[in-house]
């Protein structure tokens, strides 16, 4: 079988800031095939985005990453100042949450596309200008000769989110990593963001794993998903099969607590309690304190993530 | 025999007036514009239209939903209801009174407060939360001893244990717990009407479902009403009786839930149906409902506001501006398609008698 895309093995992040340390991610493994969107779905403080800017070693310093990180053959835990240079936005690019933060506001959106591309490739001013121009067209922005002189602050939130992705497709890469890239855009626009970023995947062909706390938007995107809880998954899984059949507690709680399953209802199902505290971790499964289902064993043991069948897998002792 | 003391009249609500039968908000030709910045000085003078002469009502213990784009002016409707702003024009009728005018302002805030989007800037971060709670009733003139008790039971009700959490401060609370805080202060002064502008959406699902249930029962237990502002269509199918739906300044469509849901009259509101993920992955969106962002409010389209986006869109789109007209007793719309012998092609025609 040929070698995945993405390949992750017991990957655990600590941050050591502030008084205790924190473990944002604990032990995760995930591999994506060329070709695959995966979404990994989760929380805020479930460790999806850090998983996925580990891929990109976006990390402070002082940050202690454990466990190894294959993207494309490159060992990424062993990459050089400048070799990391060199993969990001060359393998391996990303599309931010929030791209007014993202981008320079000093510079037009049409000097930093080129200045990307003249960083990673040996080609005039003039050749990137014309690059840059056929990626504002690829992705859909209108007038984009004028467009591309125009300054972050002149763009609306859609047309600078459509610039952040050309921008990450400029030097062909072969992974895209989206880190909820339309949470702050009006339904109206996500639609149109979601769609353009699976027809750019197909496309080009494109590995991506999509962060996202929204499971409407996995399922559009994604063709496998992740569920993560407490910076560990908990559930892996084809798109339709995590969805229309859960098998972990709390995705089955998650996918309960929809306001579209209440219609005629007048109370939402909902999880009990909060996510754990992560410089405090139970010893157990971090999901027991909530869980309805919770066995003497859950308390004491971490699931592993087992195989349940030949595509999905979950951490819970009901399936060990 | 004759009954001389008649029948005992029902128990109202503190400060209800004209029966259940007359709206609690009557929002008449509202109307707000904002100055550019920079414009006005050698350069024609610019206006952002935020809020550009809308009509509603909210009724009596009810839940209306407010739903759009960012711009469409939710926002800004909820900041001139709560006086936060004063309008351009138009008049707001609470129970019949016009507030600032015949109903005093103080009077008027007691009985509207508001929960906003972000918890934690919306709380001051140098008073512990119960002295939050307990801050409005004081300048009411509660005594002290009493306000504190109260903010107690507010803790309690709102699922907060007052032993634990009455002394803390806002950064030692998660989102939710914070939220919860919000939503205890705004009732504190005990009012009738409570607008939640995007109370929810910044809380990841799980939370968001609990604070949802804890506003249904806080809504039956002390007879508010809501003005519910949310994005998200699935949170107001769930919440609200009736849904307005506004553009650009100016409402839409508004109706019961299940005529602008199942039935909607305006193109519009179908996109913005049509625009939310599908649950379903064999069933994915295929060609956006919507194309480009909406217009700029600085300089609105003239005619109907969604013309430019509106793949109805005729000639007489660009001339009439549609008002909100009545479709039936549940729905009204601001579409020419939905009006007799507007004009338009797709519009019903009424042969004169």
């Amino acid at each position: 079988m040929k070698d995945p895309m993405i390949d992750i093995r017991n990957l655990s992040v600590t941050f050591n800031r502030g008084r205790k340390p924190v473990k944002a991610v604990n032990g995760v493994s995930l591999s994506v095939n060329s070709g695959e969107v995966v979404a990994l779905l989760g929380e805020s403080g479930s460790g999806k985005s850090v998983t996925m800017r580990s891929l990109l070693r976006l990390h402070p310093k002082g940050t202690s990453i454990e466990g190894s990180m294959r993207v494309a053959g490159n060992d990424v835990t062993e990459l050089s100042a400048r070799e990391l240079a060199d993969y990001r936005g060359a393998t391996v690019s990303m599309v931010f949450q929030e791209p007014r933060l993202a981008l320079d506001p000093v510079y037009t959106l049409g000097q930093q596309i080129e200045e990307a591309i003249m960083r990673h490739e040996n080609v005039s001013r003039r050749e990137a200008a014309l690059r840059a121009l056929g990626l504002f067209e690829k992705v859909r922005i209108p007038s984009p000769e004028r467009r591309l002189m125009n300054y972050p602050h002149e763009m609306s939130g859609g047309m600078l989110q459509r610039s952040m992705i050309a921008m990450a497709i400029a030097c062909n890469p072969k992974v895209l990593l989206a880190d909820e890239p339309t949470t702050a855009l009006d339904a109206t626009v996500q639609i149109q963001i979601l769609l353009l970023i699976r027809e750019l995947q197909k496309e080009y062909g494109l590995s991506v794993i999509f962060v996202t706390h929204d499971i409407g938007v996995a399922a559009e995107v994604a063709d496998r998903i992740a569920v993560m809880y407490a910076g560990r998954i908990v559930e892996e899984g084809k798109v339709a099969d995590v969805i229309q059949n859960p098998k972990h507690p709390y995705t089955r709680g998650l996918l309960g607590a929809r306001v579209e399953l209440a219609h005629g209802r007048d109370r939402l199902i909902t999880i009990p309690g909060a996510p754990p505290d992560l410089a405090a971790l139970p010893p157990g499964c971090a999901f027991a304190p909530r869980c309805a289902e919770a066995a003497a064993q859950c308390i004491t043991d971490v699931p592993r993530l087992t195989a349940i069948d030949d595509t999905a897998s979950v951490a819970c002792v009901r399936y060990a | 025999m004759i009954n001389l003391v008649g029948e005992p009249s029902p128990i109202l609500p503190v400060g209800e007036r004209g029966g259940p039968a007359q709206p609690l908000i009557s929002v008449r030709g509202l109307l707000k514009h904002f100055p550019v910045k920079g414009s006005g000085f050698l350069k024609p003078k610019k206006v952002v239209h935020a809020v550009d002469g809308v009509d509603f009502d909210i009724l009596k213990g009810e839940t209306l939903g407010v739903v759009g784009e960012s711009g469409c002016g939710k926002s800004t409707t909820a900041r001139l209801l709560m006086q936060l702003i004063t309008p351009d024009r138009g008049e707001i009728l609470f129970d019949g009174e016009s507030a600032g005018e015949t109903l005093p302002l103080s009077e008027y805030r007691r009985q509207v407060q508001m929960v906003f989007q972000d918890s934690y800037a919306s709380l001051n971060p140098r008073l512990t939360i119960e002295e939050s709670i307990a801050f409005a009733p004081r300048v009411h003139g509660v005594p002290a001893a009493k306000a504190i008790a109260r903010a107690h039971d507010l803790l309690h009700r709102v699922g907060l244990e007052p032993v634990r959490f009455a002394g803390r401060y806002p950064h030692e609370l998660s989102g939710g717990q914070r939220q919860r805080v919000n939503i205890a202060r705004a009732l504190a002064l005990e009012p009738r009407l409570v607008i939640l502008d995007e109370a929810v959406s910044a809380l990841d699902k799980s939370v968001e479902a609990q604070v949802l249930n804890l506003l249904l029962d806080l809504k039956r237990d002390f007879g508010l009403t809501y003005l519910f502002i949310s994005h998200d269509l699935n949170v107001v199918r769930f919440m609200c009786e009736r849904v307005m739906v506004m553009y650009l300044g100016k409402v839409a469509e508004i109706g019961e839930r299940d005529a602008i849901f199942e039935k909607t009259r305006h193109p519009y509101s179908s996109a913005l149906l049509a625009s939310m993920p599908k649950m379903n992955p064999g069933e994915r969106t295929l060609e956006p409902p919507l194309s480009g962002d909406p217009p700029n409010p600085i300089d609105p389209p003239a005619g109907c506001r969604f013309h430019t986006r509106c793949s109805f869109a005729e000639d007489v789109c660009r001339q009439t501006l549609p008002p909100l007209s009545r479709i039936s007793g549940a729905q009204s719309a601001a579409c020419l398609m939905a009006m007799t012998n507007s004009g338009h092609s797709r519009a019903p025609v009424q042969m004169e008698a």
